[in-house]
């Protein structure tokens, strides 16, 4: 015989295995018998984020600010009954009173209201970029990653260019060629410079999912394609996206308002903190009005911020590796 | 040992299930970033015939990096081969695709090496096991399939109740049992495993080889078993192949490798196994091959081994020597007379006394 560190003698290799069949099948009818403790509760990578998520200040901070946030986005009539388009001039300027505690801006239109119909257009760039951006990149970047070859070359080398091109000069350019600018306009401009950020993180994710042992035995099972990547790409490819899209949430509110601050972004009528802090710091106006660009400026401020902390906090539960 | 050799015998009598022929792959090394053009190949499998018969284990051994893995992903269609044929029952399955090559596929399965990767760890052990009959219908009604699940959590020695658990919640050993209840659902005929207990410690490695064997019995399951631990291919296989650089350099029943091994680098590889009396040890006369293995994308020219060979001669760099029964042996009696891709074959007392 050979050495044989491994197996001695197979008697005592079946009385080990034996041993330990026993001591798991004993352990395992403990939660059946009962009286004992409950089922152990099956906990996924969702489930273990979302127990780290709410001990977390950063969080729930965020969440309640997002959650306050998102309520007057859609009914700012709970806390402002005031039109936002109602303006007179004789107003101009005003400083706060009992009925308009944040004052009147240049045009006489109440300042307080106006802030509140801004989330509106805030949070729905935000949330509708951002959609578009992880739902757009993840798609490309992630096929890209999935059947590699020549496709993934050629979108690697696209998101290489419009890496190159800035935001605010992108904006400037393309913004300004067009007419009209909705809410819309300005979502389509942001999913167009932004799912390049997503798709090279998506791609990276899908890549390294890809190589794991679990994919090849899902193929030499004979799975197609599509169960592949529904089943084992996705779901184990999906959190760093998430991550970045949830930051990124943040900054695209924060582009809406630079880009209207800039006067490409979003035009009247819409309500917008942009073009309100634009509006405000048109001919040093704020100087002797300091509210007409305070409140709007602190709104957006804290909504970014929100959104920034929400997005930490959700890298922290899911990506660890991220920090 | 007798048994066995009786084992042996009898399925040498049988059709091969599965005849690999001079399969061969290369995997092309590029240059160049937009217009890639090849520089060369690394040559990780070059030319490896053997069968596999109904029932039996061939295990096959050899150092990391000498191709025993890219077999396995070949003979799983994992990978495309270069060149060769891979007959499953008269059938060559490297060139079917689609239904044809799904329909092979539920009789050649694949146990993994890595139990931390080879089990998705967002899915519940009984969406994993379950998993291949969503694939393949055919092999179980809808209604039918948590019982089958659970029964295969049987066969395998995990508590049935474990279905709604995630992997990790569970140990190597444990999950290398998933991925066999995995690998079995479809009840194949025939179980490729790859390193499927090099990652797991000793006392573990017992119980799943035993439980490899059980399952063998009771499915009649014939076994690839590829690994690099000499004492638990001997232990698990009827017959063994020794792997050198994407090449075959010996092949044999057990006994006939463990106990006559006529090629150098068989003997180096048996005489590197410790043995566990500590005065045999120190007697015993090791063999200590000197240099690297050279890289498979340049390969000696003649035989693979010559570079760091003892024996090796001029007639070693011109010509490749055959996977045959060396000619001096072709009449012996004993357990010498097996295919050995040496000029210079012959039998070293030392090494069979360890």
């Amino acid at each position: 015989m050979t050495g044989t560190p491994a197996i001695e003698g197979p008697d005592e290799a079946e009385t080990l295995a034996g041993v330990e069949s026993e001591a798991e099948r004993a352990r395992g009818k403990g939660p059946s018998s009962p009286g004992r403790e409950p089922p152990e509760r099956a906990r996924s990578m969702w489930s273990d984020a979302w127990h780290d998520l709410r001990r977390n200040p950063v969080f729930l901070i965020a969440g309640l600010l997002i959650a306050f946030l998102v309520l007057i986005s859609v009914w700012p009539g709970l806390i402002a009954s005031r039109d936002p388009l109602s303006c007179r001039l004789g107003r101009s300027l005003d400083a706060s009173s009992a009925g308009h505690w944040f004052g009147f801006d240049t045009q006489g239109c109440d300042v307080y209201t106006r802030v509140v119909y801004g989330a509106r257009t805030s949070v729905t760039v935000g949330v509708c970029a951002t959609l578009g951006v992880a739902v757009l990149g993840s798609v490309l970047g992630g096929l890209a990653g999935f059947f590699g070859g020549v496709w993934d070359a050629v979108l690697s080398r696209l998101t290489d260019i419009f890496f190159g091109i800035p935001m605010i000069l992108g904006g400037l350019v393309f913004l300004s060629m067009t007419g009209s600018r909705s809410v819309w306009t300005v979502v389509a401009f942001i999913v167009l410079l932004g799912w390049p950020q997503v798709a090279r993180i998506a791609r990276g994710s899908v890549i390294t999912a890809k190589q794991n042992d679990y994919v090849l035995a899902a193929r030499a099972l004979g799975a197609g394609n599509a169960r592949m990547m529904t089943r084992h790409i996705l779901p184990n490819a999906i959190a760093p996206v998430i991550v970045t899209a949830t930051i990124a949430l943040g900054t695209y509110i924060a582009l809406e308002a630079t880009l209207s601050f800039l006067g490409v972004g979003l035009q009247p009528p819409t309500v917008s903190w942009g073009a309100d802090i634009s509006a405000a710091s048109q001919g040093m106006q704020f100087r002797n009005a300091p509210h007409i660009l305070l409140y709007p400026a602190a709104a957006l401020s804290l909504t970014v911020l929100a959104f920034i902390m929400l997005g930490d906090a959700v890298r922290d539960a899911l990506d660890p590796k991220l920090r | 040992m007798s048994e066995e050799s009786q084992r042996t015998e009898q399925t040498e009598r049988r059709e091969p299930i599965l005849e690999v022929r001079d399969l061969v792959k290369h995997f092309p090394l590029t240059q160049g970033v937009l217009f890639k053009r090849q520089v060369g190949a690394v040559k990780a499998v070059d030319g490896i015939s053997f069968d596999l018969y109904p029932g039996e284990t061939l295990g096959i051994v050899g150092e990391s990096g000498c191709g025993k893995s890219t077999v396995a992903k070949l003979l799983m269609n994992l990978e495309a081969p270069t060149s060769g044929t891979i007959r499953y029952k008269g059938e060559d399955i490297t060139k079917l695709s689609g239904r044809a090559l799904k329909a092979v596929r539920r009789n050649i399965q694949m146990v993994f090496q890595d139990p931390y990767t080879s089990l998705n760890p967002r899915m519940t052990v009984g969406d994993i096991i379950g998993e291949p009959f969503d694939i393949h219908p055919e092999v179980a009604p809808k209604g039918d399939r948590r019982r089958k699940v659970q029964e295969l959590l049987d066969v395998v020695g995990l508590n049935p109740e474990y279905v709604n658990r995630y992997p990790h919640q569970f140990s190597g050993g444990q999950r290398q049992r998933i991925g066999i209840a995995r690998g079995l659902a479809l009840r194949p005929e025939i179980i490729v495993a790859d390193e499927p207990v090099s990652a797991l410690d000793v006392s573990v490695q017992a119980q799943v080889v035993n439980l490899m064997e059980r399952l063998q019995d009771e499915f009649g399951l014939s076994y690839m078993f590829i690994a690099h631990d000499l004492s638990i291919v001997r232990h698990i296989s009827d017959r063994v192949g020794v792997m050198y650089l994407g090449k075959m350099a010996e092949i044999g029943s057990d006994e006939e490798i463990y106990e006559h091994p006529t090629h150098p680098y068989t003997q180096a590889l048996l005489s590197a196994v410790p043995v566990p009396d500590p005065e045999a040890e120190g007697r015993r006369e090791r063999i200590v091959l000197e240099g690297d293995v050279p890289s498979p994308a340049n390969p000696p020219s003649g035989c693979r081994f010559r570079t760091r060979c003892w024996k090796a001669e001029a007639r070693c760099a011109e010509e490749v020597p055959l996977l045959a029964i060396p000619t001096p042996f072709e009449k012996a009696e004993s357990g010498v007379a097996h295919p050995s891709a040496c000029h210079f074959a012959e039998e070293r007392a030392a090494v069979v006394a360890a």
